[in-house]
This record gives C-alpha cells, sequence and structure tokens, in this order.
C-alpha cells in the first residue's frame, strides 16, 4: 500500500532524512521508532504529501503523492505529530468538516461521524467547543478526524501522546483491530507499544533507517538475546561450570556464587536456535540431579537494543 | 469541476462559521458601521452637500478598508500555521487552489455583508432626495471589488508568516502602497523628475483611479480588469508562499 523508496529531504544544509526506504503492505502495522528530531515526523510528512521530498518517492496505493497526489491523499488518514484541530469549532462541526473535505455528505457524514465519535470516545464533548478541551479530548478528536472517511492507510505521528494509561490502551486495541484490514504506519517512542501493537519496527536515527524487524528480530540483536541464565542450589560452581562447558549447545559460560546457589548464564554457541539452548540445559539439570530454581531464556529488552543502536549521537551531544 | 467548487465551498463555509463562532465577526461588523457613519455623516459632510449620491460615504472606503479588511483577514493563513493546522488542511484530498479560494471568498463574503448593512445610507439618500440607483449599485460594486483587492494582498501577507500582527502590518503597507501610487501630491512628486513613462507606471497600480470610475457610475472594462489581476495576482503569490513554506 505504502512504498518509500530513497526519501531524502534537506533542510537547508542539513539533511533531516538520508535514503530512506521501506513498505508498508496491507494487514500490517509498522512502528516508526527514533529519538526526538530523527526524522520520524519529517518522513511521515513526506508520506502524507505535506512536505515534497528533496529526492526520491512516496507510492500510495499505486498513485505516486508526487505527482497525483489527491488520489493518494483519499487513501490516507492523517494525524499529524501534535493533534492540531480548528479551536474555533465544536468538535461536531469539526468533524463536519473533515467528512466534508473527504466528500461525505448529509446522511453518510453523520453516519460517519457517529462511527468515529464511538471509536475515539467523544459523545461527552460532541457539542463541545474545542479550544475547551483537555488535552486527551483534542488528540482523540484529531485521531476521529483521520477516522472519518475509514481510510485504507492510516498514518500517525504519536497517537497515543498525552493520553492517560486507559486511553492509550484503548488507542493501541484500535490500532490492532484496524490493522487487520488496513496499512498502518505510526512512530512512537514508547518501546512497549511497540510489542504490543505493531507487526514490524522501523528505527530511524539521524535521518536513516538504523533497522527495520519484526518486533522479535529487533529484540534478538540484544547482546544477552537467546542466552539462558538458571540457578542452582546445593552443587558447588566448579561442577556447574565444568558440565556446562562440557555442553555442545553452549557457548561463553558465566557462572557466580557459592556452594549454596549458584546463578550462570550460558550463551548459545550459533546465535538464533530457539528454545534449543533451555532444553538442553535442563535435560542436563535433570541427569545430574540439580536442584534447578530457575532457567529463563533471555528474549533481548527492546528498549537497551534502540539505546545502542541510536546512542553515539545522543552520547556526543551530552558531552 | 462541482467537487472542486465543492470543496472551494466547505472550506469557504468552515471560514464563515469560525468568523461567527468568535466575537471577531461582531466586533468588526459594529466597527465598521460606526466608522462608516462617522465618516460618512460628520468628516463627509453628507448633509451639508446638498447632493443625492453616495459619495460622501464611498470616498472613505479605500482609508477605511485600508485598516479595517487587513484586519479581518490577517489570520486567514498565519492561523493555521500557527495552529498547525495548516498540515491538516494541505494533506487533505483538495489542491491549494481550492484552499486559498475558499479561504478569499469566505473573507469577502464576510465584508460584502458587512458593506450590505450600510444600506441605510442608501435608503436615506433616496428618502432625502432622487439618486441615480444605478451609480449608487456601481458604487459599490467598485467599493466590493477595492475590498476584494485589498482582501488578496491580506491573504497573501497572511500566508507570509505565522505572526498575525506582521501579516496585518504588512498587508497595510502593500495596501497603503496601492492608495498612495496614483494619489496627486504623490505623482506630482514624482513628475518632477521620473519621465513620464515610470509615473504612468507607478500611478497604474493606484486603486483610487479605478475605485473613482465605479463612484461615477462608469462600470469600466479596464477597471475591472484591474481589480482581477490585482486578485489574481495576490492569490497565485499566495500560492506560491505556500508552496516554498512547505519546499522550504
Amino acid at each position: 500500500m505504502i512504498t518509500v523508496e530513497d526519501l531524502v529531504k534537506d533542510f537547508g544544509p542539513k539533511r533531516a532524512v538520508n535514503r530512506v526506504s521501506f513498505s508498508v503492505q496491507k494487514g500490517e502495522i509498522l512502528g516508526f521508532l527514533g529519538p526526538n528530531g530523527a526524522g520520524k515526523s519529517t518522513t511521515m510528512r513526506m508520506i502524507t504529501g505535506f512536505f515534497p521530498p528533496t529526492s526520491g518517492r512516496v507510492v500510495v496505493g499505486g498513485h505516486d503523492i508526487g505527482e497525483n497526489p489527491i488520489p493518494a491523499k483519499r487513501l490516507i488518514g492523517y494525524l499529524p505529530e501534535s493533534a492540531p484541530c480548528y479551536s474555533d469549532m465544536t468538535v461536531h462541526g469539526f468533524l463536519a468538516f473533515a467528512a466534508e473535505m473527504r466528500g461525505l455528505h448529509g446522511a453518510a457524514r453523520e453516519q460517519a461521524i457517529q462511527r468515529v465519535v464511538g471509536l475515539c470516545f467523544l459523545e461527552s464533548v460532541l457539542h463541545q467547543s474545542v479550544d475547551t478541551l483537555s488535552k486527551g479530548f483534542r488528540h482523540r478528536t484529531c485521531l476521529a478526524q483521520s477516522l472519518i472517511h475509514d481510510p485504507p492507510i492510516l498514518v500517525l505521528d504519536e497517537p497515543t501522546d498525552g493520553l492517560d494509561p486507559n486511553q492509550k490502551h484503548e488507542i493501541r486495541q484500535l490500532l490492532k483491530r484496524f490493522g487487520r484490514d488496513k496499512a498502518i504506519i505510526f512512530s512512537t517512542h514508547i518501546l512497549e507499544e511497540v510489542d504490543a501493537v505493531c507487526s514490524r519496527a522501523i528505527i530511524i536515527d539521524r535521518g536513516q533507517v538504523v533497522a527495520n524487524g519484526t518486533p522479535a528480530e529487533l529484540r534478538a540483536r540484544h547482546e544477552l538475546a537467546g542466552s539462558v541464565s538458571l540457578r542452582v542450589q546445593g552443587t558447588a560452581a566448579e561442577t556447574v561450570r565444568t558440565k556446562l562447558h562440557a555442553l555442545p549447545a553452549a557457548g561463553r559460560v558465566v557462572v557466580q556464587g557459592d556452594a549454596a546457589t549458584v546463578t550462570a548464564r550460558v550463551y548459545p554457541r550459533d546465535k538464533p536456535v530457539n528454545g534449543d539452548l533451555a532444553r538442553s540445559l535442563s535435560e542436563l539439570a535433570q541427569r545430574e540431579g540439580w536442584r534447578l530454581d530457575e532457567l529463563r531464556t533471555e528474549e533481548g529488552r527492546l528498549d537497551d537494543v534502540f539505546r545502542s543502536i541510536t546512542r553515539p549521537e545522543t552520547a556526543k551531544g551530552a558531552e | 469541476m462541482s467537487e472542486s467548487l465543492r470543496n472551494i465551498w466547505t472550506i469557504a463555509k468552515r471560514e464563515l462559521v469560525g468568523y461567527f463562532n468568535s466575537p471577531v465577526a461582531y466586533v468588526f461588523i459594529v466597527i465598521f458601521l460606526l466608522l462608516n457613519g462617522f465618516f460618512t455623516f460628520m468628516l463627509g459632510n453628507y448633509f451639508l452637500r446638498g447632493e443625492a449620491n453616495l459619495n460622501a460615504f464611498l470616498m472613505w472606503h479605500p482609508w477605511l478598508y485600508l485598516f479595517l479588511v487587513p484586519a479581518a483577514g490577517m489570520r486567514l493563513w498565519a492561523e493555521e500555521r500557527r495552529v498547525g493546522t495548516l498540515e491538516l488542511l494541505l494533506t487533505m484530498p483538495i489542491s491549494a487552489w481550492q484552499a486559498i479560494l475558499g479561504k478569499f471568498v469566505a473573507c469577502w463574503i464576510f465584508i460584502a455583508l458587512a458593506l450590505f448593512l450600510t444600506f441605510p445610507v442608501v435608503l436615506t439618500t433616496m428618502y432625502l432626495g432622487s439618486p441615480d440607483v444605478g451609480t449608487m449599485l456601481t458604487g459599490y460594486l467598485g467599493s466590493v471589488l477595492l475590498a476584494g483587492a485589498y482582501l488578496a494582498v491580506t491573504v497573501m501577507t497572511s500566508a507570509m508568516t505565522r505572526n498575525q500582527v506582521i501579516s496585518f502590518i504588512l498587508s497595510v503597507v502593500i495596501c497603503f502602497f496601492l492608495i498612495l501610487a496614483g494619489w496627486e501630491p504623490v505623482t506630482d512628486l514624482l513628475v518632477r523628475w521620473a519621465p513620464e513613462w515610470l509615473v504612468n507606471i507607478v500611478s497604474s497600480f493606484s486603486v483610487m483611479p479605478h475605485f473613482s470610475d465605479f463612484q461615477r457610475g462608469v462600470v469600466d472594462f479596464r477597471d475591472l480588469l484591474f481589480f482581477g489581476s490585482v486578485i489574481a495576482f495576490c492569490l497565485f503569490g499566495t500560492s506560491v508562499v505556500l508552496r516554498s513554506l512547505r519546499a522550504a
């Protein structure tokens, strides 16, 4: 549905987005991650046709957004970064305007308004003026605007920003539900959101894509990913170490502790053989009659991966 | 075609609703009418003139609009830029042209409405004497076109900045030039040293001679062309400003 090819955006001498390429299919939810100022919003603005790219192109539903913007824009629902709304209108008036801009008039318009008001929990403020709304309501009003024409493509810039935990949860459920038959791109810097919602995530740093994969693949980049930690009671550390070293699936082994409690971390010899190492460790423990307290495969933490990939610049900036 | 008209109307409607949802519209109309009355009857000496026409009323419009039209139009784009709704508007499936025209038309309708509310002046004139109705109509037509030209300037300056005050000042200065360029004291100043063709070019930019034709009851094609081209040029300028804004 969305294809981004070699997208570049310069602001004067500064290159904000540098050769970004990716694509999103129907049924996919792409999480867009990156530190502040990495180029997430700029990329989204190019996808939605607000900024023309310096070079490269964006194809939305078969239409090049530069050459054929209007049919392309019809397919997109867009929530800009700060969720701007016309503050001199009521919520209903604002949504009616958005509906009419999308070619919905009369009964179809009212129906569309009712649908998004239900989805975004706006019933209680429907006839209130936008400038009297709290941040959460204003945010959801703008989100409702992006859903009003039931678009096949959603581009959402920080859709859960400024919401309370319950509302965040609701929006995530909404995204998941929509994700089945729409193509969704959303940016966030909340990493748990990526796990909860995305089918794929892209990490962008200083204008470049530095990682692109499923959340599980990204986690696998973690240095601890795939390693197994175990805790054994009542066996000498030396014995544990020898036995672990002898295991064919084990690579590096770190053992700590005294006679009472021994904790060990075993790294796999070949990186991604999920579950294998844990299974052979549990067999080993059974054979040796170890009293096993804990046996856990480390999945890797996304935030660590995120930090290790994007840290260099921040570290430089801090010094 | 009907779809683009529909889009223009949707945008214009939103702007108009915006005017009347805030106190801006009412304050504007009240001040517009008060000033009109003051200028016409006090400074214009309407009653002492002994003329059954609208000259004492219309002659002030270039000066009145100089401040009131920029005040009415300064927010059109500046506010969108400040709040960020510009991003919303320009990512909707419409062309920038439709948005520009929609906003322009909305504000123009609003000013025309305020102008329409000056009809008591017409009634008074008709009560006191027997004026030429055609001349009064062309006078109003000229006034609407004059407001349209100022408004187009304001739309353009409004797109240049996110600050309404700057937009206001810029458009007042430009509109002031449009008045002064053909004003006799200014042209006299030029005549002393500049070649005649330059004087003619500068003075042809002025709204004054074109506006006074309408006051005399003349609808000259050249006057229509003048106001039409000022409007078209400024709206085109607006689209250039908006494009450069996004490309920068």
